[in-house]
Protein backbone atom coordinates (compact mmCIF):
# COMPACT_ATOMS: atom_id res chain seq x y z
CA UNK A 1 0.00 0.00 0.00
CA UNK A 2 1.57 3.44 -0.84
CA UNK A 3 0.98 6.18 1.05
CA UNK A 4 -0.25 9.29 -0.09
CA UNK A 5 0.98 12.28 0.96
CA UNK A 6 -0.62 15.88 1.27
CA UNK A 7 1.02 19.20 -0.69
CA UNK A 8 -0.22 21.36 1.89
CA UNK A 9 2.33 21.55 5.34
CA UNK A 10 0.74 21.64 8.41
CA UNK A 11 1.96 24.15 11.16
CA UNK A 12 3.84 21.45 12.97
CA UNK A 13 5.38 21.17 9.48
CA UNK A 14 6.03 24.99 9.56
CA UNK A 15 7.10 24.89 13.15
CA UNK A 16 9.51 22.51 12.64
CA UNK A 17 11.48 24.16 9.63
CA UNK A 18 12.11 27.01 11.80
CA UNK A 19 13.61 25.21 14.65
CA UNK A 20 15.92 23.44 12.01
CA UNK A 21 17.30 26.55 10.64
CA UNK A 22 17.84 27.10 13.99
CA UNK A 23 19.79 24.64 14.69
CA UNK A 24 16.97 22.74 17.18
CA UNK A 25 17.12 19.03 16.99
CA UNK A 26 18.42 19.54 13.26
CA UNK A 27 19.19 15.46 13.51
CA UNK A 28 16.62 13.70 14.26
CA UNK A 29 14.23 15.56 11.14
CA UNK A 30 13.66 12.27 9.23
CA UNK A 31 11.17 11.00 6.48
CA UNK A 32 10.93 7.11 6.00
CA UNK A 33 12.66 6.60 3.15
CA UNK A 34 10.52 4.46 0.38
CA UNK A 35 7.84 5.59 -2.55
CA UNK A 36 5.02 7.73 -1.69
CA UNK A 37 1.84 9.07 -3.86
CA UNK A 38 0.67 12.84 -4.55
CA UNK A 39 -2.51 13.46 -5.73
CA UNK A 40 -3.45 10.24 -7.45
CA UNK A 41 -0.93 9.04 -9.76
CA UNK A 42 -1.28 6.50 -12.56
CA UNK A 43 0.99 3.92 -14.04
CA UNK A 44 1.27 6.90 -16.83
CA UNK A 45 2.51 9.75 -13.98
CA UNK A 46 5.83 11.25 -13.51
CA UNK A 47 8.38 9.80 -10.79
CA UNK A 48 10.31 12.07 -8.63
CA UNK A 49 13.46 11.12 -6.39
CA UNK A 50 14.42 13.21 -3.20
CA UNK A 51 15.95 13.11 -0.04
CA UNK A 52 14.70 11.63 3.43
CA UNK A 53 15.14 15.59 4.96
CA UNK A 54 12.40 16.75 6.23
CA UNK A 55 12.46 20.06 4.61
CA UNK A 56 13.88 18.39 1.22
CA UNK A 57 10.56 16.55 1.35
CA UNK A 58 8.19 19.40 2.57
CA UNK A 59 9.62 22.05 0.25
CA UNK A 60 9.51 18.88 -2.71
CA UNK A 61 5.56 18.28 -1.84
CA UNK A 62 4.62 21.66 -1.36
CA UNK A 63 5.77 22.42 -5.03
CA UNK A 64 4.36 19.32 -6.42
CA UNK A 65 0.69 20.84 -5.73
CA UNK A 66 -2.09 19.74 -8.55
CA UNK A 67 0.32 17.40 -9.34
CA UNK A 68 -0.55 13.70 -9.58
CA UNK A 69 2.72 12.27 -9.61
CA UNK A 70 5.46 9.87 -7.31
CA UNK A 71 7.80 10.12 -4.97
CA UNK A 72 10.71 8.00 -4.57
CA UNK A 73 12.44 8.84 -1.37
CA UNK A 74 16.28 7.89 -0.57
CA UNK A 75 17.68 7.25 2.80
CA UNK A 76 20.19 9.89 2.92
CA UNK A 77 20.68 9.84 6.92
CA UNK A 78 18.31 12.79 7.23
CA UNK A 79 20.36 14.94 4.91
CA UNK A 80 19.41 17.38 2.14
CA UNK A 81 20.26 16.24 -1.66
CA UNK A 82 23.51 18.38 -2.32
CA UNK A 83 25.18 17.42 0.81
CA UNK A 84 24.03 13.76 0.60
CA UNK A 85 24.88 13.83 -3.16
CA UNK A 86 28.30 15.21 -2.14
CA UNK A 87 28.74 12.23 0.53
CA UNK A 88 27.53 9.61 -1.82
CA UNK A 89 24.12 8.79 0.38
CA UNK A 90 21.75 10.44 -2.12
CA UNK A 91 24.12 8.41 -5.19
CA UNK A 92 23.49 5.79 -7.62
CA UNK A 93 23.66 2.31 -5.15
CA UNK A 94 21.14 3.74 -2.86
CA UNK A 95 18.81 4.88 -5.80
CA UNK A 96 19.25 1.42 -7.47
CA UNK A 97 18.59 -0.18 -4.34
CA UNK A 98 15.67 1.77 -3.90
CA UNK A 99 14.47 1.57 -6.93
CA UNK A 100 14.07 -2.18 -6.29
CA UNK A 101 13.37 -2.45 -2.76
CA UNK A 102 9.82 -0.22 -3.29
CA UNK A 103 9.00 -2.35 -6.36
CA UNK A 104 9.10 0.75 -9.04
CA UNK A 105 8.55 -1.05 -11.72
CA UNK A 106 5.44 -2.35 -10.45
CA UNK A 107 3.71 1.02 -9.76
CA UNK A 108 5.12 3.04 -13.22
CA UNK A 109 4.95 1.79 -16.96
CA UNK A 110 7.49 4.47 -17.97
CA UNK A 111 11.24 4.42 -17.06
CA UNK A 112 11.74 7.77 -16.67
CA UNK A 113 13.03 9.36 -13.24
CA UNK A 114 13.41 12.76 -12.11
CA UNK A 115 15.95 13.64 -10.32
CA UNK A 116 17.24 17.14 -8.42
CA UNK A 117 19.61 18.41 -10.60
CA UNK A 118 21.91 19.21 -7.17
CA UNK A 119 21.65 15.26 -6.85
CA UNK A 120 24.09 14.82 -9.95
CA UNK A 121 27.36 15.10 -7.87
CA UNK A 122 26.27 11.40 -6.54
CA UNK A 123 24.50 10.06 -8.81
CA UNK A 124 25.81 8.85 -12.49
CA UNK A 125 23.27 8.87 -14.80
CA UNK A 126 24.22 6.14 -17.34
CA UNK A 127 25.31 3.64 -14.35
CA UNK A 128 21.67 3.74 -13.35
CA UNK A 129 20.54 2.64 -16.82
CA UNK A 130 22.77 0.03 -16.79
CA UNK A 131 21.73 -1.23 -13.71
CA UNK A 132 17.88 -0.52 -12.96
CA UNK A 133 17.09 -0.21 -16.34
CA UNK A 134 15.65 3.48 -15.53
CA UNK A 135 16.23 6.45 -16.95
CA UNK A 136 17.46 10.10 -15.24
CA UNK A 137 16.57 13.23 -15.82
CA UNK A 138 17.62 16.16 -13.77
CA UNK A 139 15.16 18.42 -12.72
CA UNK A 140 15.55 22.43 -11.99
CA UNK A 141 18.05 23.17 -9.16
CA UNK A 142 14.86 24.66 -7.38
CA UNK A 143 11.77 22.91 -6.37
CA UNK A 144 9.58 25.98 -7.45
CA UNK A 145 10.47 25.10 -11.02
CA UNK A 146 9.05 21.82 -11.26
CA UNK A 147 5.64 22.82 -12.65
CA UNK A 148 7.07 25.19 -15.08
CA UNK A 149 9.77 22.61 -15.84
CA UNK A 150 6.92 19.77 -16.45
CA UNK A 151 4.89 22.25 -18.64
CA UNK A 152 7.70 22.84 -20.84
CA UNK A 153 7.88 18.60 -21.27
CA UNK A 154 10.52 18.70 -19.12
CA UNK A 155 13.05 21.33 -20.41
CA UNK A 156 14.74 23.40 -18.07
CA UNK A 157 16.24 26.62 -18.99
CA UNK A 158 19.77 27.79 -18.08
CA UNK A 159 18.14 29.79 -15.27
CA UNK A 160 16.41 27.15 -13.95
CA UNK A 161 19.94 25.33 -13.80
CA UNK A 162 21.88 27.46 -12.58
CA UNK A 163 22.37 27.90 -8.40
CA UNK A 164 21.74 30.93 -7.26
CA UNK A 165 23.20 32.77 -3.90
CA UNK A 166 20.42 35.01 -3.40
CA UNK A 167 20.61 37.52 -0.08
CA UNK A 168 17.52 35.63 0.82
CA UNK A 169 19.64 31.85 0.50
CA UNK A 170 22.42 33.74 2.15
CA UNK A 171 20.60 35.39 5.22
CA UNK A 172 18.43 31.88 6.06
CA UNK A 173 22.03 30.31 7.03
CA UNK A 174 23.07 33.47 9.11
CA UNK A 175 21.24 31.85 12.54
CA UNK A 176 23.44 28.91 12.83
CA UNK A 177 26.60 30.39 11.83
CA UNK A 178 25.79 33.36 14.34
CA UNK A 179 24.44 30.54 17.14
CA UNK A 180 27.66 28.62 16.82
CA UNK A 181 30.01 32.17 16.89
CA UNK A 182 28.23 33.24 20.05
CA UNK A 183 28.93 29.79 22.11
CA UNK A 184 32.12 29.89 20.96
CA UNK A 185 32.83 33.76 22.32
CA UNK A 186 30.83 32.96 26.10
CA UNK A 187 33.94 31.93 27.47
CA UNK A 188 36.15 34.49 26.14
CA UNK A 189 33.79 36.77 28.58
CA UNK A 190 34.32 34.93 31.11
CA UNK A 191 37.80 34.87 31.16
CA UNK A 192 37.60 38.17 30.72
CA UNK A 193 35.36 38.82 33.74
CA UNK A 194 38.00 36.79 35.23
CA UNK A 195 40.55 39.30 33.88
CA UNK A 196 38.98 41.87 34.97
CA UNK A 197 39.60 41.54 39.07
CA UNK A 198 43.28 42.12 38.01
CA UNK A 199 43.40 44.75 35.27
CA UNK A 200 44.56 48.37 35.48
CA UNK A 201 41.91 49.16 33.19
CA UNK A 202 38.66 46.47 33.28
CA UNK A 203 37.45 45.44 30.39
CA UNK A 204 34.10 47.29 29.75
CA UNK A 205 31.13 47.96 27.27
CA UNK A 206 33.58 49.64 24.76
CA UNK A 207 35.49 46.07 24.26
CA UNK A 208 32.33 44.35 24.47
CA UNK A 209 30.93 46.79 21.70
CA UNK A 210 33.88 46.16 19.75
CA UNK A 211 33.87 42.19 19.61
CA UNK A 212 30.43 41.88 19.21
CA UNK A 213 30.84 44.26 16.00
CA UNK A 214 33.50 41.44 15.11
CA UNK A 215 31.18 38.65 14.99
CA UNK A 216 28.12 40.95 13.34
CA UNK A 217 30.45 41.69 10.85
CA UNK A 218 31.93 38.43 10.21
CA UNK A 219 28.57 36.20 10.68
CA UNK A 220 25.83 38.40 9.44
CA UNK A 221 27.14 41.73 7.53
CA UNK A 222 29.43 39.57 5.19
CA UNK A 223 26.95 37.18 4.07
CA UNK A 224 24.45 39.52 3.56
CA UNK A 225 26.84 41.67 1.35
CA UNK A 226 28.91 39.35 -0.21
CA UNK A 227 28.65 40.35 -4.61
CA UNK A 228 28.92 43.45 -3.47
CA UNK A 229 31.83 43.30 -1.39
CA UNK A 230 35.45 44.28 -3.10
CA UNK A 231 37.68 41.25 -3.82
CA UNK A 232 36.85 37.54 -4.06
CA UNK A 233 37.94 35.74 -0.84
CA UNK A 234 35.71 35.59 1.95
CA UNK A 235 38.85 36.13 4.36
CA UNK A 236 39.34 39.61 2.45
CA UNK A 237 36.19 40.14 2.48
CA UNK A 238 35.55 39.76 6.36
CA UNK A 239 38.23 41.61 6.86
CA UNK A 240 37.23 44.53 5.28
CA UNK A 241 33.90 44.97 6.87
CA UNK A 242 35.58 43.87 10.39
CA UNK A 243 38.00 46.90 9.73
CA UNK A 244 35.28 49.15 9.58
CA UNK A 245 33.43 48.06 12.07
CA UNK A 246 35.71 48.01 14.70
CA UNK A 247 37.04 51.39 13.36
CA UNK A 248 34.00 52.78 13.45
CA UNK A 249 33.17 51.95 17.23
CA UNK A 250 36.69 52.67 18.59
CA UNK A 251 36.07 55.69 17.28
CA UNK A 252 32.76 56.32 18.52
CA UNK A 253 33.64 54.97 22.07
CA UNK A 254 36.79 57.54 21.73
CA UNK A 255 39.43 54.76 21.98
CA UNK A 256 41.63 56.85 19.43
CA UNK A 257 42.38 59.22 22.47
CA UNK A 258 46.08 59.58 23.43
CA UNK A 259 46.50 57.27 26.42
CA UNK A 260 44.28 54.41 24.34
CA UNK A 261 47.31 54.47 21.59
CA UNK A 262 47.86 50.67 22.68
CA UNK A 263 44.31 49.39 22.75
CA UNK A 264 43.31 50.31 19.38
CA UNK A 265 46.20 48.96 17.76
CA UNK A 266 45.99 45.96 19.22
CA UNK A 267 41.90 46.57 18.79
CA UNK A 268 43.02 46.85 14.76
CA UNK A 269 44.87 43.87 14.88
CA UNK A 270 42.68 41.46 16.87
CA UNK A 271 38.80 42.00 15.37
CA UNK A 272 39.41 42.13 11.63
CA UNK A 273 40.78 38.87 12.40
CA UNK A 274 38.65 37.14 14.12
CA UNK A 275 35.62 38.79 11.57
CA UNK A 276 37.78 37.68 8.23
CA UNK A 277 38.03 33.50 9.83
CA UNK A 278 33.99 33.96 10.72
CA UNK A 279 34.16 35.05 6.96
CA UNK A 280 36.22 32.15 5.28
CA UNK A 281 33.85 29.93 7.26
CA UNK A 282 30.94 30.94 5.42
CA UNK A 283 32.81 29.52 2.29
CA UNK A 284 31.20 26.08 3.84
CA UNK A 285 27.76 27.32 2.98
CA UNK A 286 27.88 29.32 -0.06
CA UNK A 287 27.08 27.63 -3.69
CA UNK A 288 30.06 28.66 -5.57
CA UNK A 289 33.44 28.27 -3.68
CA UNK A 290 35.70 25.09 -5.09
CA UNK A 291 37.81 23.36 -2.91
CA UNK A 292 41.10 24.04 -4.62
CA UNK A 293 39.98 27.89 -4.22
CA UNK A 294 39.42 27.23 -0.72
CA UNK A 295 42.45 25.51 0.04
CA UNK A 296 44.17 28.77 -1.58
CA UNK A 297 42.21 30.87 0.62
CA UNK A 298 43.06 29.70 3.67
CA UNK A 299 46.88 28.69 3.03
CA UNK A 300 47.20 32.73 2.20
CA UNK A 301 44.65 33.83 4.86
CA UNK A 302 45.40 31.79 8.23
CA UNK A 303 48.97 32.63 8.98
CA UNK A 304 48.02 36.25 8.89
CA UNK A 305 44.85 35.41 10.40
CA UNK A 306 46.77 33.71 13.40
CA UNK A 307 49.38 35.95 13.92
CA UNK A 308 47.44 39.15 13.66
CA UNK A 309 45.26 37.81 16.72
CA UNK A 310 47.71 36.52 18.65
CA UNK A 311 49.84 39.76 18.21
CA UNK A 312 46.92 41.54 18.45
CA UNK A 313 45.27 40.13 21.70
CA UNK A 314 48.37 40.30 23.52
CA UNK A 315 48.53 44.47 22.41
CA UNK A 316 45.16 44.63 24.09
CA UNK A 317 45.53 42.29 27.00
CA UNK A 318 48.36 44.41 27.86
CA UNK A 319 46.98 48.04 27.38
CA UNK A 320 44.67 46.63 30.07
CA UNK A 321 46.33 44.53 32.24
CA UNK A 322 49.69 46.79 32.59
CA UNK A 323 50.21 49.71 34.63
CA UNK A 324 48.77 51.30 38.02
CA UNK A 325 45.39 49.96 39.16
CA UNK A 326 43.19 52.76 39.70
CA UNK A 327 41.61 52.42 43.59
CA UNK A 328 37.91 53.50 43.43
CA UNK B 1 24.60 39.80 -9.44
CA UNK B 2 27.04 37.23 -10.25
CA UNK B 3 29.42 35.71 -7.79
CA UNK B 4 33.07 35.46 -8.77
CA UNK B 5 35.48 33.32 -6.88
CA UNK B 6 39.34 33.01 -6.74
CA UNK B 7 40.67 32.67 -10.85
CA UNK B 8 42.89 29.97 -12.41
CA UNK B 9 42.25 27.26 -9.43
CA UNK B 10 39.91 25.03 -10.78
CA UNK B 11 41.05 21.46 -11.81
CA UNK B 12 38.95 21.07 -14.04
CA UNK B 13 39.92 19.53 -17.21
CA UNK B 14 37.69 18.12 -19.95
CA UNK B 15 39.19 16.39 -23.52
CA UNK B 16 37.02 16.99 -26.53
CA UNK B 17 38.60 13.94 -28.05
CA UNK B 18 36.37 11.42 -26.39
CA UNK B 19 33.07 13.44 -26.16
CA UNK B 20 29.98 12.53 -27.62
CA UNK B 21 27.87 15.31 -27.20
CA UNK B 22 25.23 13.58 -25.02
CA UNK B 23 25.14 17.30 -23.31
CA UNK B 24 24.86 16.04 -19.81
CA UNK B 25 27.70 17.76 -18.58
CA UNK B 26 25.59 20.93 -19.56
CA UNK B 27 22.18 19.69 -17.99
CA UNK B 28 23.85 18.62 -14.26
CA UNK B 29 26.31 21.48 -14.36
CA UNK B 30 24.87 24.13 -11.58
CA UNK B 31 26.91 27.17 -12.50
CA UNK B 32 26.91 26.88 -16.69
CA UNK B 33 30.70 26.01 -16.92
CA UNK B 34 29.91 23.72 -20.00
CA UNK B 35 27.68 24.27 -23.04
CA UNK B 36 26.70 21.51 -25.70
CA UNK B 37 25.29 22.08 -29.19
CA UNK B 38 25.01 18.15 -29.61
CA UNK B 39 27.88 17.85 -31.40
CA UNK B 40 30.54 18.18 -28.55
CA UNK B 41 30.55 20.09 -25.41
CA UNK B 42 32.73 23.16 -24.68
CA UNK B 43 33.99 24.76 -21.53
CA UNK B 44 32.62 28.48 -21.28
CA UNK B 45 33.26 29.44 -18.03
CA UNK B 46 35.99 27.42 -15.96
CA UNK B 47 36.54 30.05 -13.15
CA UNK B 48 32.57 29.33 -12.21
CA UNK B 49 33.44 26.01 -11.44
CA UNK B 50 32.98 24.87 -7.65
CA UNK B 51 34.54 21.88 -8.33
CA UNK B 52 31.58 19.75 -7.45
CA UNK B 53 32.13 16.82 -9.64
CA UNK B 54 28.79 16.05 -11.52
CA UNK B 55 29.86 16.75 -14.77
CA UNK B 56 32.46 14.24 -14.93
CA UNK B 57 30.35 11.61 -12.61
CA UNK B 58 27.60 12.03 -15.30
CA UNK B 59 29.75 12.07 -18.74
CA UNK B 60 29.18 8.72 -20.18
CA UNK B 61 32.52 8.99 -22.25
CA UNK B 62 34.74 9.57 -19.59
CA UNK B 63 35.79 12.96 -21.10
CA UNK B 64 36.10 14.93 -17.86
CA UNK B 65 38.05 15.09 -14.58
CA UNK B 66 38.33 17.39 -11.90
CA UNK B 67 38.82 16.93 -8.45
CA UNK B 68 35.84 17.20 -6.77
CA UNK B 69 35.32 17.95 -2.86
CA UNK B 70 33.76 20.13 -0.45
CA UNK B 71 34.53 24.10 -0.46
CA UNK B 72 33.76 24.68 3.15
CA UNK B 73 37.32 25.89 5.61
CA UNK B 74 36.26 24.39 8.56
CA UNK B 75 36.00 20.94 6.37
CA UNK B 76 39.41 21.36 4.91
CA UNK B 77 41.63 23.18 8.05
CA UNK B 78 39.98 20.00 9.66
CA UNK B 79 41.21 17.70 6.88
CA UNK B 80 44.56 18.89 7.68
CA UNK B 81 44.80 18.38 11.30
CA UNK B 82 43.67 14.86 10.86
CA UNK B 83 45.11 14.25 7.77
CA UNK B 84 42.00 13.19 6.43
CA UNK B 85 39.90 13.54 3.30
CA UNK B 86 38.20 16.76 4.24
CA UNK B 87 34.35 16.45 4.33
CA UNK B 88 30.67 18.03 5.04
CA UNK B 89 30.31 16.89 8.48
CA UNK B 90 30.05 19.62 10.72
CA UNK B 91 30.57 19.10 14.33
CA UNK B 92 26.39 19.40 14.27
CA UNK B 93 26.18 16.38 11.68
CA UNK B 94 24.92 18.63 9.73
CA UNK B 95 26.11 21.58 8.08
CA UNK B 96 23.81 23.00 4.95
S1 LIG C 1 32.65 20.21 -11.38
FE1 LIG C 1 30.57 20.97 -10.99
S2 LIG C 1 30.76 23.19 -11.20
FE2 LIG C 1 32.59 22.31 -12.15
S3 LIG C 1 32.07 22.13 -14.30
FE3 LIG C 1 31.59 20.16 -13.33
S4 LIG C 1 29.44 20.33 -12.81
FE4 LIG C 1 30.14 22.41 -13.20
S1 LIG D 1 28.85 14.67 -20.68
FE1 LIG D 1 30.79 14.03 -21.63
S2 LIG D 1 30.21 13.13 -23.57
FE2 LIG D 1 28.41 14.25 -22.83
S3 LIG D 1 28.62 16.27 -23.83
FE3 LIG D 1 29.60 16.43 -21.82
S4 LIG D 1 31.75 15.97 -22.21
FE4 LIG D 1 30.63 15.28 -24.00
Amino acid sequence: MIETVSTKLSFQDVLGSMKARFGIGRMDYAVEPGLYAIGKPAGSSPVFVSANYKLTFDTLRKNLAGLDCWLLVLDTKSVNVWCAAGKGTFGTDELVRRIETSELSKYVSHNRLILPQLGATGVSAHEVKLRSGFDVDYGPVRASDIKEYIDMGCEATREMRTVQFSLWDRLVLVPVDLIDAVKHTLPVLGVLLLANQFAAKPFGKADVAVGAGAVFAGTVLTPALLPYIPGSAFSWKGWLLGLSCTAGILGLSGKFAKDDKLLAAGSLLLYPAISSYLAMNFTGASTYTSPSGVDKEIRKALPLIVSASAVGAGLVLGAHMIGKRKVK
Amino acid sequence: MKHKYLKNVATLSYSEGKCVGCGRCAEVCPHGVFYSNGKKACVLDKDSCMECGACAMNCPAGAIEVSAGTGCAIAIIAGWLTGKEPTCDCSSGECC
